[in-house]
């Protein structure tokens, strides 16, 4: 646990693995050492299902940079698509 | 050293101890066969989990001579494949310090309770288990050499202090019980040189035995031949350094 940088929240939504869908109901995420990538450090996002096995969890590990440009994507597409279903509702899930 | 007349056999396998609190958790064991007597050697695994690299590293220590066990330190938070217990191990904040020394001092008495023992236990960790077989020899009595390997969050900030790892290793220096050798390289962030150098600096001013060796082109784990990060002549000059600093010390 070298750097030991982790944020979680809550979410609700489904995520698919090797074996399929499952429901996930927390995001972890992490920057810190990656199990497959071949760097130092990555931007870990573990979508998990808590009350499943340790297993039950769609993983990825991303350079910062990738990282990054993901985040610009998710505020994007969601822009976009308040202008199709307007604003979402303000507390969080 | 080993020569090619040598006879030579071990046992390697899954088995289970009591570890901190009574818990029974899972450990492999690699130890040489016959009657000994054998020192022995306790591995605190790396954040990425008890995984293969450290039952292979279990049977390196066997093969040089040493009953070596190493504590699955994740055995409270369940199983499955180790990437996947230790993405479980890091959303839950890491392993907890006192939890992780209680069970590397089990694994040490264990090793001094077989009939093969010298009754001589170093300890070795990379990565956590570094910083983690450090603070098992400054909060409890009995180990006779640590090896850290880039052992990260020795030196902690404030910040970094949680309930489970409530006090940086590099505070408990004056506590340290036995020689300590550190392999770090220059090009890691974590620990970096400068934090090494803090450390140092304690185990001078508190009078310990260590030596520390800060390698060139090499950041962490470079060890790992699985990893880009692998570093050929670095790795078996650590190697080399190790088996020294135990023969040394632990016989």
């Amino acid at each position: 646990m070298c750097t030991m940088i982790t944020e979680q929240a809550g979410i609700t939504g489904s995520g698919k693995g090797t074996p399929g869908w499952i429901s996930v109901d927390r995001v972890n995420v992490s920057y810190d050492h990656p199990a497959h990538m071949t760097i130092e450090h990555t931007l870990n996002i573990d979508f998990v299902d808590q009350s499943g096995s340790l297993g039950d969890r769609v993983a990825v590990e991303l350079t910062r940079e990738s990282a990054r440009r993901l985040v610009d994507l998710i505020g994007a597409a969601l822009e976009r698509g308040a202008e199709v279903d307007g604003p979402e509702p303000v507390a969080a899930d | 050293m080993y020569t090619t007349d040598m006879y030579e056999g071990m046992i390697a396998e899954t088995i289970t101890v009591r570890g901190h609190g009574g818990d029974v958790i899972n450990a492999y064991l690699a130890r040489p066969l016959g009657p000994g007597p054998h020192p022995g050697m306790v591995l605190a695994h790396h954040m990425p989990g008890w995984d293969e690299w450290y039952r292979e590293t279990a049977r390196k220590f066997a093969h040089h001579g040493y009953a070596t066990i190493s504590p699955d330190l994740y055995h409270r938070t369940g199983h499955g494949t180790p990437d996947d217990v230790a993405a479980r191990v890091r959303s839950e904040g890491g392993a907890d310090d006192e939890v992780v020394v209680g069970d590397l001092a089990a694994s040490m008495d264990y090793l001094r309770s077989l009939p093969s023992s010298s009754g001589k236990v170093g300890a070795f960790g990379t990565c956590s288990g570094g910083r983690h077989v450090l603070l098992a020899a400054s909060r409890v009595t009995g180990f006779d050499a640590v090896v850290d390997c880039w052992g990260g969050r020795v030196v902690m900030s404030d910040a970094e202090l949680t309930p489970k790892t409530p006090v940086a290793p590099i505070d408990y220096t004056a506590d340290l019980s036995c020689p300590v050798l550190g392999l770090f390289g220059e090009e890691d962030s974590a620990p970096s040189p400068e934090q090494v150098a803090l450390h140092e600096e304690a185990l001078k001013r508190h009078g310990k035995e260590y030596e520390f060796h800060m390698y060139p082109d090499a950041g962490h784990g470079f060890f790992y031949y699985d990893r880009a990060v692998y570093c050929q002549e670095q790795a078996v000059d650590g190697w080399q350094k190790i088996f020294v600093f135990l023969a040394k010390h632990l016989g």
